[in-house]
């Protein structure tokens, strides 16, 4: 399960503004938010509200979606048959995940097929850590590890927000998602107990996912110049960087455990601060990434694309069949 | 029938347990190749889960296997470490999904196979495997059940996925010839009381595939001469592939913790 | 061809006999059927469930969120419906 701080600039929903909405309306619907009150399907929103959940309940399913492919590399070449099934099942999760989101979405008023046709197109974002490639068997005790890690930091927050279906939905999420980070650091503990060329393939995959997992978190709080609305609307409750230096304080103590170095030399413990100091995120990277220039931006999409058009025979198929099983009904009775 | 602590184990019995092994094994390893690719995310779940639930049967047959042999093999040993000609799954099970027709088919054949299979074998002399069958019936009544019904929707649904669900029949429906082939093996088995020969099998599995390739509006191949031999250690030419990806990693690293 | 969405459904799981069933999410399926087993593949992986309810969306029938002056406010001040509006002597209290 993956977010990554879902507020980057330049994707804020185009709509009118609110000043033509119903005034009575927005201030019931202000004084509601303001009590922390939930907000639920049918009740009247600021448009502004719907669009800025719709993109972010729909990011956070693509994410899921396209989640499913970098770990998904790997379930065919899964080394014993007890990681085939955890990996499996954990892929399969994030499926139900992105699924689950995607019923939320919709009871804003939007179709999932809409949704889909915004991620195949590029018009949709999803989270750009997929977009890093899964070069050995590591890589998936580091997803785990840390990706993941970093996403339950992101997604906690949301079990509370103040949309009711995103709430329910993210506590369903999390609920299965404690399992997912837990089985990443038991594979790679079992791989730190073996063999020296394991070892190295674990510290490998931790040099090439630390920086990206705290990217994920999303730019700085001064640059984040849509996080204060989303606060306000009880929809994010904790800023890109708080929720950065949590995951930073709880990651430390279990690279030791697991006897990993985590490649950064600033990395160190600041006693007035009682957090850990750590190194200046490649913000470039990041922009690079985002922008469609990773390694793997291009085949994510493609690979979505392909099993979307050639499943498209199937869709149909069903379709149809129910439609001529519904008439043969009618005929009969 | 005598539990199997009494019994000596035949070669038969060992290899019996692992063609069961290697069926859910090699089948289990195809339907995982759908996960992240499915038409619609309501399938990916299922077809996951349905490859769960064989790769699951797979670690319990070649655990018991590998008990049966004696030589201090477990179950990756057995998954991960034989050579191809050890593999006694039905070529049917390695054949590739080319498309989702395809996998529904053979899910479907191999399904309503399985279910008459783990019925028979409740009662094995085995107990371990009756206990194995006990579990796996349940299973497999549901990938039948569902795998029936995306048959029917997709024989009775588009043309194109008519065109499509026939054309899969006809590359498959030879290769089922296979599992019901009177062997050695199963005589023996069978006559020790650990499971039926698979090729008393084959008028049930009749009666409960052709109502459903008929409601399908498929059209039935005649039977031909074809025989594949995947159970007798010879397999097809997907066969090598599927193993070399699925082997890669334990035989990189020999002595590797995972 | 017209592409068209499948229908969609609300999923309802109980999770144990003795409860209720409970509203958890939805699925699209084509038929009931589809939809039965693919609310099993979607929601039951982890022993959620016993049973499952599954209902098209479209035939749900919901109050107007407007209109909840009107349909919940007046049972407000029916205050002796509750068991606690009744004072009785201690002796008698806990009944």
């Amino acid at each position: 399960m993956y977010t990554q701080a879902l507020d980057i600039p330049g994707q804020q929903p185009k709509g009118k503004p609110d000043a033509v909405e119903n005034a009575a309306y927005q201030a019931e619907f202000d004084a509601r938010i303001d009590a922390g009150a939930t907000i639920e399907a049918k009740d009247w929103m600021p448009e502004a509200y719907r669009k800025t959940l719709i993109r972010q309940i729909s990011q956070h399913a693509h994410s899921e979606i396209v989640g499913m492919l970098p770990e998904g590399n790997w379930i065919s070449r899964a080394p014993s048959l007890k990681r085939k099934a955890i990996l499996l099942a954990k892929v399969q999760d994030e499926g139900g995940h992105g699924l689950y989101l995607y019923a939320a979405a919709e009871t804003l008023g939007v179709s999932r097929d809409e949704l889909t046709e915004a991620l195949l197109s590029g018009k949709a974002k999803y989270s750009s850590i997929f977009n890093y490639p899964t070069l050995t068997w590591a890589d998936v005790g580091v997803i785990g590890w840390l990706v993941d890690g970093a996403a339950i930091m992101n997604q906690i927050p949301l079990c509370k927000c103040s949309y009711g279906p995103y709430a329910r939905a993210m506590v369903r999420v999390c609920k299965e998602e404690s399992f997912h980070q837990r089985q990443g650091f038991d594979a790679l503990l079992a791989m730190m107990g073996g063999t020296e060329a394991q070892r190295e393939m674990v510290q490998d995959a931790v040099n090439r996912w630390w920086w990206p997992s705290l990217m994920m978190f999303g730019p700085h709080d001064a640059d984040s110049p849509n996080s204060g609305q989303s606060m306000r609307w009880g929809i994010k409750r904790i800023s890109n960087d708080e929720l950065r230096q949590k995951f930073v304080d709880a990651t430390v103590p279990q690279a030791k455990v697991l006897g990993v170095t985590l490649p950064d030399p600033d990395l160190k413990w600041n006693e007035d601060r009682g957090h850990y100091d750590f190194g200046t995120i490649d913000w470039d990277e990041f922009w690079n990434v985002v922008n469609g220039h990773g390694q793997c931006n291009v085949d994510r999409l493609a690979t979505r694309v392909k099993a979307w058009e050639d499943g498209a025979w199937v869709r149909e198929a069903a379709i149809a069949h129910a439609e001529k099983q519904a008439a043969r009904e009618k005929a009969a009775a | 029938m005598g539990a199997q602590m009494t019994m000596q184990t035949t070669p038969e019995h060992l290899e019996y347990v692992l063609r069961l092994g290697d069926a859910a094994l090699i089948h289990g390893q195809r339907l995982s190749e759908w996960c992240g690719h499915a038409p619609v995310l309501e399938e990916d779940m299922a077809m996951a889960n349905m490859a769960l639930d064989l790769i699951g049967q797979a670690r319990l047959l070649l655990s018991h296997a590998g008990k049966l042999e004696g030589q201090g093999r477990d179950e990756d040993a057995l998954a991960f470490l034989r050579h191809e000609g050890e593999y006694r799954n039905p070529t049917l099970c390695e054949m590739p999904n080319t498309d989702f027709a395809h996998t529904i088919l053979k899910a479907f054949l191999l399904g309503s196979f399985s279910l008459l299979l783990w019925d028979r074998l409740g009662g094995s002399g085995d107990l371990e495997l009756a206990a194995i069958a006990a579990k796996s019936l349940k299973e497999a009544r549901y990938h039948a059940e569902h795998t029936g019904d995306w048959v029917i929707r997709l024989g009775d649904g588009t043309e194109e996925s008519h065109r499509r669900a026939q054309a899969a029949l006809d590359v498959l429906w030879p290769y089922t010839n296979e599992l019901f082939a009177p062997n050695a093996t199963d005589d023996a088995v069978s006559a020790a009381g650990i499971g039926p020969a698979w090729s008393e099998l084959a008028a049930d599995w009749e009666a409960a595939v052709l109502p459903v390739l008929q409601h399908a509006t498929l059209t039935v191949p005649a039977r031909t001469p074809f025989q594949s031999t995947g159970k007798f250690g010879r397999h097809s030419e997907y066969m090598g592939h599927l193993l070399a990806h699925m082997q890669h990693l334990p035989r990189s690293f020999p002595g590797a913790k995972w | 061809m017209e592409r068209k969405e499948w229908p969609l459904w609300e999923i309802f799981v109980r999770s144990r006999n003795g409860l209720d069933h409970k509203h958890c999410g939805s699925v699209h399926a084509t038929d009931a059927r589809m939809a039965l087993q693919v609310a099993r593949d979607v929601y039951t992986r982890r022993q959620e469930g016993v049973s499952i309810w599954a209902v098209k969306a479209s035939d749900i029938v919901a109050s107007d969120p407007d209109a909840k002056p009107e349909l919940f406010d007046p049972a407000e001040d029916k205050i002796y419906r509750h068991p606690t509006f009744y004072k009785l002597p201690d002796e008698v209290d806990h009944m």
